[in-house]
């Protein structure tokens, strides 16, 4: 990694890298700055940078018309208590699958993946009628399981390869010393893993935060997250670039600032076995 | 390792994730399989009925099924292209020492953590408007005509949306792959004089290639199925020029309100998605076998 | 019983009366509604209507057009019972109303004066006599027009023009050098965004959907002509990137001083004219929806509703608020606190009577006649089965006015010829229609 360079490349790099950068991150960055601008010079062409008529008026509109801290709150609940259920059942899942490997792991591990490439449009009828029957729509309980069984795969997988590079030795020692299956998990592989487990839960919340189709469809009001908070700001009547910026950036916040205090734990387990 | 206990126990602790996804599969996939051979649509209920094989008919025969195969296809294969050679290219750039490394990662990963349809929003208002965009107004800026880019290069503009939220993923993945490489392997390569790109090919791209199927294969699963970001973008259109399989189920589920036909183009969706899998792994997946 | 009494009677005497009206049971209901600037009013009001009715606690689920009419399909043809008061059109109203899935609104009280109600609008929510909707605005549609531009470019719109008028008034005041162009159509694919306007064009000029036998003739001469009309003002005078503008994008864009004439709904009317929102507010002028001489104008009729699905759980509770939402009192609220011209319109005779609002509402006339000459019985020059005069009030028309607005709008866009699309257009109404069984092979 360090690599001794002259200082003259290191400056064309830092350039060219915070270039690319701020490219990628632009759209974000816009949207931002366009939350704090009066409607009209939102608009504006040419547009304007940073000489323009500052206002958190937008984020006031926008909490008007509704609670945003209900929404928020609900998204959190959901994100967390998908991951917490999902992590209770993949460890164990993952946990046999790496340490006690079948014949038909690989295949089992694939077909799990493959549950995933259902287009949830297809089955929203039944699936509406299943919540119907068991009386789950609008509950967070239902909203849980719903984006728990979705991430599933992906957390089975994260971990399996994790685990797998844990050497077999270190929990035959463990059992060696006479701990049972229970303590082998929770005591030798679950403080070897948490690298492993730590980027497992931070994909999870990400991905449980922005999935848009279900937690739209299957709530109103009670179980509502911030997918559905955003989605009564699409297309209103005049202009609304602004105060569509603001709702944006109250959507995208929370988990924004997470993902940046946490990219050191989310990069270090985020490789999905491919780093030998 | 493996004694006749643990075996045991191991399956009894897989069997709950095993178990829990075989429901959340087969229910479905029951209900799918029996609502496809029935007529039924939530507006006309009292037409119902066993069909046989109308609604696959239906859905394989509609005008868009084929247009809408290949634009998945394209999809799917172009935000592959743009993310996995951007990915590679951004990771190389950012593994070099330089000024502000932390800032430029939190920038870079940034797009990840964006939630389909606002990410959907930002770049068809803010960016795509043919009158108000800021691509509109870069155009105007050097004296040329604003392109229609939801109008006129739909598949195009909703690829560059998926790849602007999937390049951090890439990048994220490659980078740490690149940062396991062995310093001295590259040292030794130039000693030896080997140029850059001789060191590129020969060295970091055999060490890469299992990054790649890993990101390959996970935005596959995801891309296969997206949806927001069209129904936001261009609901389809103009014509069927956007339309997915996916988004073709869809159309039929919601706005055709066709149970039956949805359930059929789930059928064929998840049959074809299959097919697509087979072939990746038989392509990628030696990549993965440790 | 008398726990609960007790408990009361308790209550009532520690904390006084206030907490007695907490203590007595409230009923939520749950509405949803489009984000539409009058429903997004309306529940900002939300106080005002708890003021009168304490008990009744409401819940709002404001969501987009289209993921509002998903969701709300979905549940309602699922019984799913999540809804206690929705948000409907003229187009779902008869065909849910026919299918048992809405409750009959016969029992509003005296003072809500149903006869009160424009008789075309009321005649669309009602089936065989009965309402099952309570119209919260209603709208046609007509020519609003930029005067300035118009008198600087030396013409002048007529109250009740042709197209050859409006074909004449875009090209004098295109000038996309400045900015302006000619003309705004919507053009986003979608049963009621570019087929609400494409289906009354078509109908001014003798086109139908079907014949009377369900035979769809859309690769009809009066299709053909009116849709080479409208790729010609559009392609010659219109923005770019017409194909994906619906309602709102045109809106702003008129808004913002860029469309010389915009064809929609009335209900814009108040939006253009707001000197808060539209750069434009002192120059807008308005005129009838043009025709063809064929003796039908380009006028549509909508009314956004509010009903009670037959799964609700608090029919009665639900019933109070649309009685509340959808009366004379409402109105006078809105006028109190908003001003005359954001009221409501397009529902209620009496408030075309209303001097005040006359006098506020520049597009007031203008409206009224529009709605008073749509005609959902009898839209089209030549004789058809169907009602509904921008749509055709069959289950199966969401379906195919989209596919076939998709048409049009690749039309638009430059990517099929006008032939190739009426020609797939009329391919698909006649696979759709077959399939449904209209058409007996």
């Amino acid at each position: 990694m360090a690599r001794a360079v002259s200082t003259q490349r290191k400056a064309v790099n830092t350039a060219l890298a915070w270039g690319v950068a701020l490219l990628i991150a632009f759209p974000i960055l816009w949207t931002f700055l366009t939350s704090f601008k009066p409607e009209p010079q939102a608009v504006a062409s040419p547009p304007v940078w940073f000489g323009f008529d500052w206002t958190v008026r937008n984020y006031v509109d926008v909490q008007r018309q509704r609670d945003y801290f209900d929404y928020f709150w609900n998204s959190v609940v959901l994100a967390l208590g998908s991951t917490a259920l999902g992590l209770v059942i993949a460890i164990p899942a993952a946990w046999s699958m790496a340490f006690v490997p079948g014949a038909k792991t690989k295949d089992l591990l694939m077909w799990m993946l493959s549950t995933k490439m259902m287009p949830g449009v297809a089955v929203l009828v039944p699936i509406y009628l299943v919540f119907v029957w068991l009386g789950l729509l609008d509950t967070r309980i239902g909203l849980v399981v719903v984006l728990m069984l979705i991430n599933l795969p992906i957390i089975v997988w994260m971990l399996y390869t994790y685990f797998r590079e844990i050497p077999g030795e270190i929990l035959e020692a463990a059992r060696m010393d006479g701990a049972s299956l229970g303590r082998e998990i929770l005591y030798v592989l679950t403080p070897m893993a948490i690298p492993g487990i730590a980027s497992t839960v931070l994909l999870n919340i990400i991905l449980a935060w922005n999935e848009a189709f279900w937690t739209i469809v299957l709530t109103t009001t009670n179980a509502a997250p911030l997918t559905k908070f955003i989605s009564g700001f699409s297309s209103p009547q005049g202009l609304f670039y602004a105060k569509l910026s603001a709702a944006s950036t109250m959507a995208i916040a929370p988990i924004l600032i997470m993902g940046w205090f946490s990219q050191k734990q989310l990069v270090r387990g985020l490789t999905f076995g491919a780093v030998k | 390792m493996s004694t006749q206990a643990s075996r045991s126990a191991a399956r009894l602790m897989l069997s709950p994730a095993v178990l829990l996804l075989l429901v959340w599969m087969i229910v479905p996939l029951a209900l799918t399989l029996w609502f496809s051979v029935q007529r039924y649509n939530l507006l006309t209920p009292d037409r119902s009925g066993f069909v046989w094989f109308a609604n696959y008919a239906a859905f394989v025969t509609s005008p868009a099924f084929w247009l809408a195969i290949l634009n998945t296809l394209l999809l799917v294969g172009g935000v592959l292209l743009i993310t996995v050679t951007g990915g590679i290219l951004i990771a190389l750039l950012i593994d070099q020492p330089l000024w502000g490394q932390g800032v430029v990662r939190i920038l870079v990963i940034s797009p990840f953590f964006i939630m389909p349809p606002v990410a959907a929003l930002i770049w068809k208002n803010m960016f795509f408007n043919p009158s108000n965009g800021l691509f509109a107004e870069a155009l105007r800026g050097i004296g040329l005509a604003p392109f229609d880019f939801l109008g006129q290069a739909p598949l195009a503009s909703i690829i560059v949306i998926v790849a602007w939220q999937w390049l951090p993923f890439a990048t994220l993945i490659l980078l740490t792959a690149l940062q396991s490489l062995d310093s001295e392997r590259l040292e030794a390569a130039e000693m030896d004089g080997a140029n850059p790109w001789n060191r590129f090919r020969f060295i970091m791209l055999p060490h890469l290639a299992r990054a790649i199927t890993v990101v390959v294969l996970i935005q596959t699963i995801f891309l296969l199925g997206i949806l927001v970001e069209i129904l936001v973008t261009t609901n389809g259109g103009p014509g069927s020029e956007s339309t997915t399989l996916t988004f073709l189920v869809y159309k039929e589920a919601i706005l055709d309100s066709d149970v039956g036909t949805a359930a059929a183009g789930g059928v064929v969706a998840v049959i074809l998605a299959n097919i697509v899998a087979i072939f990746l792994m038989r392509a990628i997946g030696k990549n993965l076998d440790a | 019983m008398t726990f609960s009494t007790r408990a009361l009677l308790g209550a009532t005497a520690l904390c006084g009366l206030g907490y007695a009206a907490a203590a007595q049971e409230t009923t939520t209901i749950t509405i949803a509604t489009v984000n539409n600037g009058d429903m997004v009013r309306m529940q900002g009001l939300t106080d005002a209507f708890n003021e009168a009715h304490p008990d009744i606690e409401l819940e709002w689920v404001t969501l987009e057009e289209n993921t509002l009419r998903q969701n709300v399909t979905t549940d309602i043809a699922t019984n799913g019972g999540q809804y206690d008061v929705i948000t409907i059109g003229t187009y779902e109203v008869p065909i849910w109303g026919n299918q048992g899935w809405l409750a009959p609104l016969d029992d509003l009280p005296a003072e809500y004066d149903v006869d009160d109600l424009l008789p075309p609008i009321r005649a669309g929510l009602s089936v065989d006599g009965t309402l099952y909707a309570a119209p919260f605005y209603g709208e046609s549609s007509f020519v609003m027009y930029r005067r300035d531009l118009a008198e600087a470019a030396g013409i002048a719109i007529p109250d009740q023009p042709t197209w050859e008028d409006i074909k004449a008034a875009a090209a004098a005041m295109n000038n996309p050098e400045t900015g302006v162009h000619g003309i705004c159509l919507r053009g986003k694919a979608g049963w009621g965004e570019n087929m609400a306007f494409l289906t009354t064009m078509a109908n001014s000029y003798g086109a139908r959907w079907f014949d009377e036998n369900w035979q769809p003739q859309l690769d009809s001469r009066e299709w053909k002509a009116a849709i080479t009309d409208y790729l010609e003002l559009m392609t010659s005078y219109g923005p770019p990137g017409a194909s994906s503008n619906g309602f709102n994008e045109n809106l702003t864009l008129f808004q913002q001083g860029r469309c010389g004439m915009w064809i929609d709904a009335t209900v814009a009317g108040s939006f253009v004219t707001d000197p808060n929102n539209s750069t434009v507010a002192e120059q807008v002028g308005f005129a009838l929806a043009p025709d063809a001489g064929q003796g039908k104008r380009a006028n549509w009729l909508w009314a956004w509703s509010l009903a009670v699905p037959a799964s609700s759980d608090a029919p009665e509770a639900a019933k109070t608020f649309i009685a509340w939402a959808t009366s004379k009192e409402y109105a006078n609220l809105v006028a109190e606190t908003e001003g005359w011209a954001n009221v409501p319109p397009g529902t209620r005779t009496s408030l075309y009577e209303n001097a005040d609002y006359l006098a506020a509402a520049p597009f007031a006339q203008m409206t009224i006649d529009s709605i008073n000459a749509a005609d959902p019985n009898s839209p089209t020059v030549q004789p058809v089965p169907y009602t509904g005069v921008q749509f055709v009030a069959i289950p199966e028309f969401q379906g195919l006015g989209t596919t076939v607005g998709q048409e049009f709008s690749a039309a638009l866009a430059g990517q099929k010829t006008v032939d190739e699309a009426l020609a797939s257009a009329q391919e698909i109404a006649t696979q759709t229609m077959t399939e449904a069984g209209y058409i007996q092979q």
